[in-house]
């Protein structure tokens, strides 16, 4: 997994409440085998007119945001699917972290197993980072994972709590698969344990 | 833990293999769904690291979102859709997983089968690559939709890292009215808390509406809780459950048959455990549901009018509710049942089981499909199929101008051949309206498969109660 600290980059905002999963990337795209090459399928419906065409109208389609590497979202982004795809598609087009005043469950889990920061703010926060990003490319925010903050295109930090396990994960670029079995023991264990008092399980 | 506990408590404290400082805890997995869309990434992880599957033996594989629900014998024309589901055939023979292919009669839709088969139990863990899994909870089992990477975990380790989700209880009480099911109650809780009310939370049903649910019905809440962003439904199991379960493949037979049923009997919230958010709604208050935007939370009672914006006050929601009136092509203040559609889909893992289809059969016994409308009716298993056609309703479907399928996801997500057209309006039983969920361009209203039965009949959103069915 790619390890990320700090960034700084253009934010798109996209203030649409509910983003779901079939928006980030809708169904069809998911016929494949493969977690990379989505990033062309990224916001399908929203980027590209019925004929294929990019739509000018669409943020990540303008010149101010062509490398957006951080999206500014309304609430509940990512809720719906649990397609992995989504995550995997916003990596593939460049999207390193996005900030929302919440996130689906399973969305945020998804994210942060590829390499994807997610922040959480309060919605006055979201307000003022939308707004910073709305001025186009001269106007860029700063994340830091380690130290928890993000600073606005106008210097104001804000702070920002996460998992100190998925920081850590992140700050490294941790599998948790290998970590997970260094604990074989526990794991072997348990489940001496459960073929005693639940046999049926 | 100390104290009385809720179900959610008391069965994540049972599977606890690990537990650090910060929250993270390490949780035993009992039970694994696979399909062909979140699992080939999955496999292809272990392979590049060599790893294999920890425990085969609690690992069922199922195709199910790409399979046609047209005559398989031809195989499947789209060649991405056939290349995931011989890719979910040539992992499960690599790494020793049953798997119920297109041509099994147990092979259906991943939540319909796991009960279906009593892979699912009370008081165990589960999980599937798929956000749907929320609907084994009916069962009092703790199921949780994963994505990919959690697959591989589970798949090498049989256990989940998480921290512990907040409790919820929604309780609705007295009796529901006639022609009002379990979808218009589950329908009528997201509207009530929003897409976003149980995020963070496992939610628990409760109250005598719930209980006087069958099994099924059950399934049918437990599976949308997803749609109001919980992380699991759970419904404490009692005799309805166990009676379901008895008997089926994958049940625990004979003595330990007994001894389980003894153990979930236990599988319940004490008396004075505490909740962090309690909703209760009047079953009695609850109306039939349909969806008019393009978020499960956009919801009304049948009898309601298509909603103005300029009376959301919230700027972020009215922007929200102009965008989503603009994709439905609809305006404000048309009363539903004005609502023309031209598809009808009962099918998906919220409404395709044998209940479902005799209740929508009911309606369309003796009637007719209105002219300008499509409607198919796709079950949610092989066995629910047979079932049904041995009960003659693939008969009652056919002579009123339905078309009987194969079971599959379908229509739900269409990504197989079934799929809405540009502007086409579909009544659908499944659980998502969102834009382009059913097809590119596609419009969704959610409802129950009665209420879908009586849409297709008369060619509007219609309420079903008005038909005089009950």
């Amino acid at each position: 997994m790619q390890k990320f600290d700090k960034l700084t980059a253009v934010a798109a905002p996209l203030p649409i409440i509910n983003v779901d999963t079939d928006m980030i990337i809708p169904a069809r795209f998911l016929k494949t085998i493969k977690r990379t090459g989505l990033g062309k399928s990224l916001f399908y419906t929203l980027r590209f007119d019925e004929n294929g065409n990019e739509r000018e109208d669409f943020v990540l389609n303008k010149t101010a945001y062509k490398n957006a590497e951080i999206l500014v979202a309304g609430d509940n982004f990512g809720c719906g699917s649990s397609r992995e795809h989504a995550p995997w598609a916003l990596e593939d087009f460049g999207i390193r972290c996005v900030i929302s005043s919440s996130f689906a469950d399973i969305f945020y889990n998804n994210s942060f197993k590829n390499g994807i920061l997610l922040i959480k703010l309060p919605q006055e926060d979201v307000d003022k980072l939308m707004e910073g990003a709305e001025r186009g490319s001269n106007s860029t925010i700063t994340v830091d994972l380690d130290a928890q903050k993000v600073t606005g295109p106008d210097g104001d930090v804000i702070e920002f709590d996460i998992d100190p396990y998925k920081k850590h994960c992140l700050l490294n670029g941790l599998d948790d698969i290998g970590l997970t079995m260094q604990k074989e023991g526990k794991i072997h264990a348990f489940e001496e344990r459960l073929k005693v008092t639940q046999p049926w399980a | 833990m100390n104290g009385p506990t809720t179900l959610y408590d008391k069965i994540w404290e049972s599977h606890l293999v690990d537990a650090r400082d910060d929250g993270t805890c390490l949780l035993y997995i009992d039970r694994h769904l696979v399909h062909e869309v979140t699992s080939p990434q999955a496999f292809e992880g272990l392979r590049n690291t060599k790893r294999s599957v920890r425990r085969p033996d609690l690992t069922l594989a199922v195709a199910d979102h790409n399979v046609p629900t047209s005559d398989r014998s031809i195989g499947i024309e789209d060649e991405e859709s056939r290349i995931q589901i011989e890719t979910l055939d040539q992992n499960c023979a690599d790494f020793g997983v049953e798997l119920y292919d297109m041509h099994d009669i147990r092979q259906g839709i991943c939540h319909v089968i796991g009960p279906e088969q009593g892979f699912t139990l009370p008081g165990t863990t589960m999980v599937c690559g798929d956000s749907h899994t929320a609907t084994h909870g009916a069962f009092g089992c703790l199921a949780f939709g994963i994505g990919t990477s959690e697959v591989e975990h589970v798949l090498a380790t049989q256990t989940m890292i998480q921290t512990k989700a907040k409790n919820m209880r929604v309780t609705v009480e007295g009796e529901l009215p006639v022609g009002v099911t379990a979808k218009d109650m589950i329908l009528a809780i997201i509207g009530e808390i929003g897409t976003a009310g149980g995020t963070g939370c496992v939610v628990e049903f409760a109250g005598e509406a719930v209980r006087s649910l069958s099994v099924e019905g059950r399934m049918t809440m437990c599976n949308m809780t997803i749609e109001a962003g919980a992380r699991a439904g759970l419904i404490a199991p009692d005799e309805k459950t166990f009676e379901y379960l008895k008997g089926r493949p994958k049940s625990p037979k004979g003595f330990t048959w007994e001894a389980s049923v003894e153990c979930w009997k236990t599988l319940k919230t004490d008396n004075d455990a505490s909740f962090d958010i309690e909703v209760t709604l009047q079953g009695g208050d609850i109306i039939p549901q349909v969806t008019w935007g393009t978020s499960p939370e956009d919801v009304l009672p049948i009898t309601e009018r298509v909603p103005h914006p300029a009376d959301e006050t919230d700027p972020n929601r009215r922007n929200k509710m102009e965008r989503s009136l603009e994709y439905m092509g609809l305006e404000p203040g048309l009363p539903l049942k004005e609502i023309r559609i031209d598809r009808m889909f009962i099918g998906s893992c919220t409404n395709s089981r044998i209940e479902d289809l005799r209740a929508a059969a009911q309606v369309a016994d003796g009637r007719k499909v209105a002219d300008h409308v499509s409607a198919m009716v796709v079950p949610g298993s092989g066995l629910v199929k047979e079932q049904a056609e041995q009960e003659g309703l693939d008969k009652v479907f056919i002579e009123a101008g339905f078309d009987w399928r194969e079971p599959g996801c379908s229509m739900c997500l269409g990504m197989n051949a079934d799929k809405l057209e540009p502007g086409e309006r579909s009544a659908s039983t499944s659980n998502r309206n969102f834009e382009g969920r059913q097809g590119p361009g596609g419009r969704t209203h959610l409802l129950s498969p009665a209420m879908a039965a009586a849409a297709a009949i008369k060619g509007y959103l219609t309420d079903v109660r008005d038909l005089g069915v009950d």
